[in-house]
């Protein structure tokens, strides 16, 4: 189908974005910016917006910059623009790898890492990959800005504390730990599609322990998240498949898991057992001295 | 047809479009411009037949609304061809018997050519990836891939 009237506003800078929102959000106008999520939205009839702020046109909102202990993603920096390292290093090799699993190329090209972070998809990738490394998200309204950490960002399936009058102008993503390494597992049907479950974990060693255990889950639930009990199994153990197994397990009892006609709750409690275990197998490849996503 | 006019630069043409807003740019292509090889099928992201390559990139041109566009330079299957000679990829797709129905068959040509002069480096594997990302309900995709790859030959995967 064809999405329903509306008007598009093409701002050429944040401040005349900002009030282009400040006039017409309470109207229900939205910004767009990939557009490869409230497009097909518009079409499928799910979303009536009588205003669209486009903002594809402002100048600067496409940078990417490594700045002290986070990077620094702007509102258009595309989903493309990460296929190769943005920045030297595992961390750069992580989000390479993160965004291959991202629908498909020609969506990639348009769809950005702000966009995914504010429309809140329990399957995107990077709604995972802030929740688990940690982001800051840089709100920008009339009224000034604000940042959000992840931890307060999320509300539900495809809901957050972003005011409809405000523009997510930044994320800041946490740079993961010196001499960690990661590891990245997501399922689904066939390629490009959401995932029905994915898990993204990392530590680093110390005289042969895990430490700094980052395990977070997408997909699972309506939000992702850190699982506190999986991380606390493994801090301080030596990796190994049965200290995997062990501590993945756990999240079995420790999730809610989303439920659809053709996924039943308890396969995807299932599934994030087995997400967890293949990410934490990634990353002790991917350990310093192996071949991989290693600090 | 209301709305604001606007110019849309297509394969080196300038064409003035009449559109209301949210008209996109695969509509405005081939009502607006006359350039029907751009075909729509889904028009919710999902079939890539109506793949283009705007500013270089490969993009769903349904998913992108044609005022959008303004400024852009914007490549269809119509101009692949240099007058009667076939590009490289087109005559692939014919000796591999690459296409039945052909519906599918612009998004393909526009999808292969745009990811690879945007990444020529990119590996056997990784287009195969870009391969999946439109619908092909005929051929079975392996004679898509084979013309792929002899248009655009990539070098052995190094060994591990
Ligand atoms: C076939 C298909 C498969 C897909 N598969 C996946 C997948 O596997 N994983 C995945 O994560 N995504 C997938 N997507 C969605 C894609 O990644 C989108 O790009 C992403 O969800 C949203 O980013 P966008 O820039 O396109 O946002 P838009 O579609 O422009 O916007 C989405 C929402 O966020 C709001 N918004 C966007 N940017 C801002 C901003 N800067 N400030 C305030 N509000 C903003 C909009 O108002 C809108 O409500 C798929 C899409 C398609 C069509
Ligand atoms: S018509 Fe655009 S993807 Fe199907
Ligand atoms: S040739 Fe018929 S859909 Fe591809």
């Amino acid at each position: 189908m064809k999405a329903p009237p509306f008007t598009l506003h093409r701002p050429a800078t944040v401040d005349e974005a900002a009030g282009l929102l400040a006039a017409l959000a309470d109207e229900g106008a939205l910004v767009l910016a990939g557009g490869q999520s409230l497009v097909p939205m518009m079409a499928l009839r799910l979303a009536y917006p009588p205003d669209l702020i486009d903002i594809n046109g402002i100048a600067g909102l496409d940078r990417i910059e490594l700045s002290g202990d986070h990077l620094a993603i702007g509102a258009l920096a595309r989903h493309h623009d990460f296929r190769r390292s943005v920045v030297p290093g595992p961390f750069g090799a992580l989000l390479a790898r993160i965004s291959h699993e991202i629908a498909h190329y020609p969506i990639r090209t348009r769809g950005t890492f702000c966009g995914s972070l504010a429309h809140a998809d329990p399957a995107s990738e990077w709604c995972l990959t802030a929740a688990t490394l940690g982001a800051e998200m840089v709100l920008r309204s009339q009224a000034g800005e604000r940042a959000v950490p992840v931890a307060d960002w999320f509300e539900g399936a495809m809901a957050t504390v972003r005011e409809p009058e405000e523009l997510l102008v930044e994320v800041r993503l946490s740079r993961p730990a010196e001499g960690s390494a990661w590891g990245f597992y997501e399922f689904n049907r066939r390629a490009g599609d959401f995932a029905i479950g994915a898990a993204l974990a990392g530590y680093r060693l110390e005289g042969g322990a895990m430490r700094d255990v980052h395990v977070g889950i997408g997909a699972i639930e309506e939000v992702p998240r850190r699982l506190g009990e999986v991380e606390a199994a493994l801090e301080g153990q030596p990796p190994g498949p049965e200290a995997f197994r062990t501590a993945a397990r756990i999240a079995a009892g420790a999730v809610e898991p989303l439920e659809d006609f053709a996924t039943p709750a308890d396969y995807r409690r299932d599934l994030a057992v087995t997400a967890i275990e293949r990410a934490l197998a990634e990353a002790a490849l991917a350990q310093p001295g192996q071949r991989g996503m290693a600090a | 047809m209301s709305g604001q006019t606007f110019q849309l630069h297509v394969n080196g043409t300038s064409y003035a479009v009449t559109a209301p807003d949210r008209k996109t740019l695969g509509d405005a292509l081939r009502e607006d411009c006359g350039l029907t090889g751009t075909h729509l099928g889904c028009e919710q992201g999902v079939c890539g037949t109506c793949t283009v390559i705007v500013d270089g990139r490969p993009v769903r041109s349904c998913l992108m609304f044609a005022r959008q566009a303004e400024g852009a330079q914007i490549r269809t299957v119509e101009g692949l061809a240099q007058g009667e000679r076939l590009h490289p990829l087109q005559q692939a797709f014919i000796d591999a018997h690459a296409l039945q129905c052909g519906f599918c068959t612009p998004g393909f040509l526009m999808l292969i050519v745009g990811a690879l002069e945007q990444d020529p480096d990119m590996t056997e594997d990784e287009l195969a990836e870009v391969l999946s990302s439109n619908l092909c309900r005929c051929t079975g995709y392996a004679a898509i891939a084979k013309a792929a790859l002899a248009a655009y030959p990539r070098p052995a995967t190094p060994a591990e």
